[in-house]
Parts: structure tokens; C-alpha cells; sequence
């Protein structure tokens, strides 16, 4: 059976969240809730971002991650999820760059 | 998130089981549902049409808005038979996003030199599925044509629940084989799901034509699940 069949547990966000958890890390989930236009990443695709700022996963192939770890970090501070909403129109999302002229809503929530 | 649900989830993701994980955009509140679970209301309906579609999305239910990340396992196909059809249906089944593997215990058949890059087991597939069983998630199609080869999975299949089961040969073939899976065990309404004679009726010709017939089947047969969609049924 092919690898691809199962999950890839060295690089799934929902697995590496679960090991970062056990081992007793602040771990916050990022969630794509909805896209216009020729976003990047699918809806439902997640980041997973620890308090030190590691993350694996993607909600933009990389145009907005930058933004979306520093929400993060202040979600797991202070525990209350926050909707992120990037896109060409808002001055911010075009300086962090997101580029394909998609625009994109992130949750972002703390694990716990 | 509730670390019992992400748990919860990844244990049913590594199983290959799908689930729904639905989250509360108001207050932040998450829970896991199953295939199969009963979730009254517009709320239902929508997780219902999220399990068979796998989209992910936002609904608005009981003046509320949740958000329904569904996961669903990647459905896979396993050929019994190593044949002309095969051959085919290998790198179609790859485009549409369909994973496929080969059973065939006729080493003559099934040789990497006839199927590159397919995954390729040169066994009985008794002992493939024993290593690696089917479930709900994975299609089978028999196309040996030979007894002795196609009647184990089938009745594998029948047993795991897959979501698509279809045997090559004519009606009266398969009628012969339907008294076969009788007295294997099987019951008349697991038979009833066995797609007989194979395929779309596309009025497919050539082996690659009844390929085309098979994935389309296979397709329709994964988004109409839990559906009566006509043509999904046997």
C-alpha cells in the first residue's frame, strides 16, 4: 500500500499539534474558514503554531504565515480564538503579501 | 479546540474513518461527529452533504455559525487482476485522484514491466488483504474472470463494507458466481451490491473504454454514498 493511503504523520499540523500537546506544549490551531478568489490553500487546511513560534502546515503556501504565528502567540497568551481576514483589499494583508489576489479568513483558536 | 477532539479525530484519521470536526464560530466550542451519527436539523444536513462531498465549510444553523472540517480518508481502489483492463485503468485512476493497487497471483501477469509505477502485489489476495484489509474507504474491482482469484475479495469486500464492488463478466457469469458468494456465506443483499456486469453502461468496447466505465462508477459510487442515486446502485 502506498504511503500516501495514510496519514503523513512527520508532517500532518492535527498529528504534530497532538505530539506538541503531549509534550506539555501551548499550542495554538489555525483553521482556513473560508477563500475568495484564487486563494492558495483550501479551506480547512491548518497551521499549528507553538508558543516559542514553531509551526508546521500552511493556510497560504506561505504569504501570510508570518502574521498568522504572531496572532497565534497572543491566542495561547490569552486563550480567546481570533478570525484573521487577509486579502488585497486590506492595506495590512497586501504588506504581509498575500499576492494572488485571493483574500482568506483564518480562526485562530488555542488548543485547551 | 478540546484536546479530547483533536484526539478523537486523529484516532479516527489513522484508522481511515471519516469524521467531521465542528466548531462553534460564536463561542468557540468544537465536537467530533462520525459517519453515521444522527445530528438533528439544518445542522445535519449539511454535515450529511459535508461527508459526501469531503468540502469543508461554514454553515449557518439555529441562528448560529459553525464551521464543519471534514476529513475524510483518501479513497483508494484495489484491481484483482493483473490484465489488459488494468493497464488502463492504472493511470486514469491515478489522475482522478484515486490511488490504485494491483492483486494478481499469476506472476506472469503481474510484472512492473507491464505496470510501471503501479503498486503491484504478485500474491493470492488472501494473504494481501490479510496485511492489508479493506475497508469502507477503498473500491475493489475483480477482472480475472477466474474464480479461484476473484471470489475471496469479493466476498472481502462485501464483508469491509466497500464503498464500490464490481466484478467483470456477462450476466450469466455472474449468476454462476452469485451461487458461489451464497455458499461462501455472503447474503443476497450483500450480492445486490456487487456491480455485475462491470462498469457504466458507456457501452465501453475495448479494455480501455470498460476502464473509463469502471472509474466512472468507482467516482460516482464514492459521491453518491448513502445516496439512491440512479447508476450508483447494482
Amino acid at each position: 500500500m502506498s504511503d500516501s493511503l495514510y496519514l503523513d504523520e512527520a508532517r500532518d499540523p492535527l498529528i504534530i499539534a497532538e505530539g506538541w500537546m503531549k509534550d506539555g506544549k501551548d499550542v495554538a490551531i489555525a483553521t482556513v474558514v473560508e477563500t475568495w478568489g484564487s486563494a492558495p490553500r483550501p479551506v480547512g487546511s491548518h497551521l499549528v503554531i507553538d508558543a516559542d513560534g514553531n509551526f508546521h502546515g500552511s493556510v497560504s503556501g506561505g504569504c501570510v504565515e508570518g502574521a498568522v504565528v504572531t496572532e497565534a502567540i497572543d491566542v495561547i497568551g490569552s486563550g480567546k480564538a481570533r478570525m484573521l481576514e487577509f486579502g488585497v483589499a486590506d492595506e495590512t494583508a497586501w504588506q504581509v503579501g498575500l499576492s494572488c489576489g485571493g483574500r482568506i479568513k483564518v480562526y485562530v483558536e488555542r488548543l485547551g | 479546540m478540546d484536546p479530547y477532539a483533536l484526539k478523537t479525530l486523529n484516532a479516527e484519521r489513522r484508522a481511515r474513518r471519516a469524521a467531521i470536526l465542528v466548531t462553534d464560530l460564536g463561542d468557540g466550542r468544537d465536537r467530533i461527529v462520525r459517519e453515521g451519527d444522527q445530528v438533528a436539523g439544518e445542522l445535519g444536513v449539511a454535515i450529511a452533504k459535508a461527508f459526501r462531498s469531503g468540502n469543508s465549510g461554514s454553515v449557518e444553523a439555529e441562528g448560529r455559525t459553525f464551521f464543519l472540517n471534514a476529513h475524510l480518508p483518501r479513497p483508494r481502489l484495489v484491481v484483482i487482476g493483473a490484465v489488459h483492463i488494468s493497464q488502463a485503468l492504472a493511470p486514469m485512476a491515478r489522475i482522478a485522484g484515486y490511488p490504485l493497487e494491483i492483486i494478481d497471483p499469476r506472476t506472469a501477469f503481474a510484472t512492473p514491466d507491464r505496470f510501471p509505477e503501479v503498486t503491484l502485489h504478485a500474491e493470492w489476495p488472501q494473504d494481501v488483504l490479510q496485511r492489508q484489509p479493506l475497508d469502507a474507504y477503498t473500491a475493489l474491482a475483480a477482472v480475472t474472470h477466474d474464480p479461484k482469484i476473484d471470489d475471496f475479495p469479493l466476498k472481502s469486500a462485501l464483508d469491509a463494507n466497500c464503498f464500490y464492488v464490481g466484478a467483470l463478466g456477462s450476466r450469466k457469469t455472474h449468476a454462476k458466481r452469485v451461487e458461489r458468494l451464497l455458499a461462501l456465506g455472503a447474503s443476497a443483499e450483500q450480492i445486490a451490491r456487487i456491480h455485475a456486469p462491470i462498469g457504466l453502461d458507456i457501452g465501453a468496447a475495448s479494455p480501455a473504454e470498460i476502464a473509463v466505465a469502471i472509474l466512472a462508477q468507482t467516482i460516482l459510487a464514492f459521491r453518491s454514498r448513502g445516496l439512491d442515486v440512479k447508476g450508483a446502485a447494482a
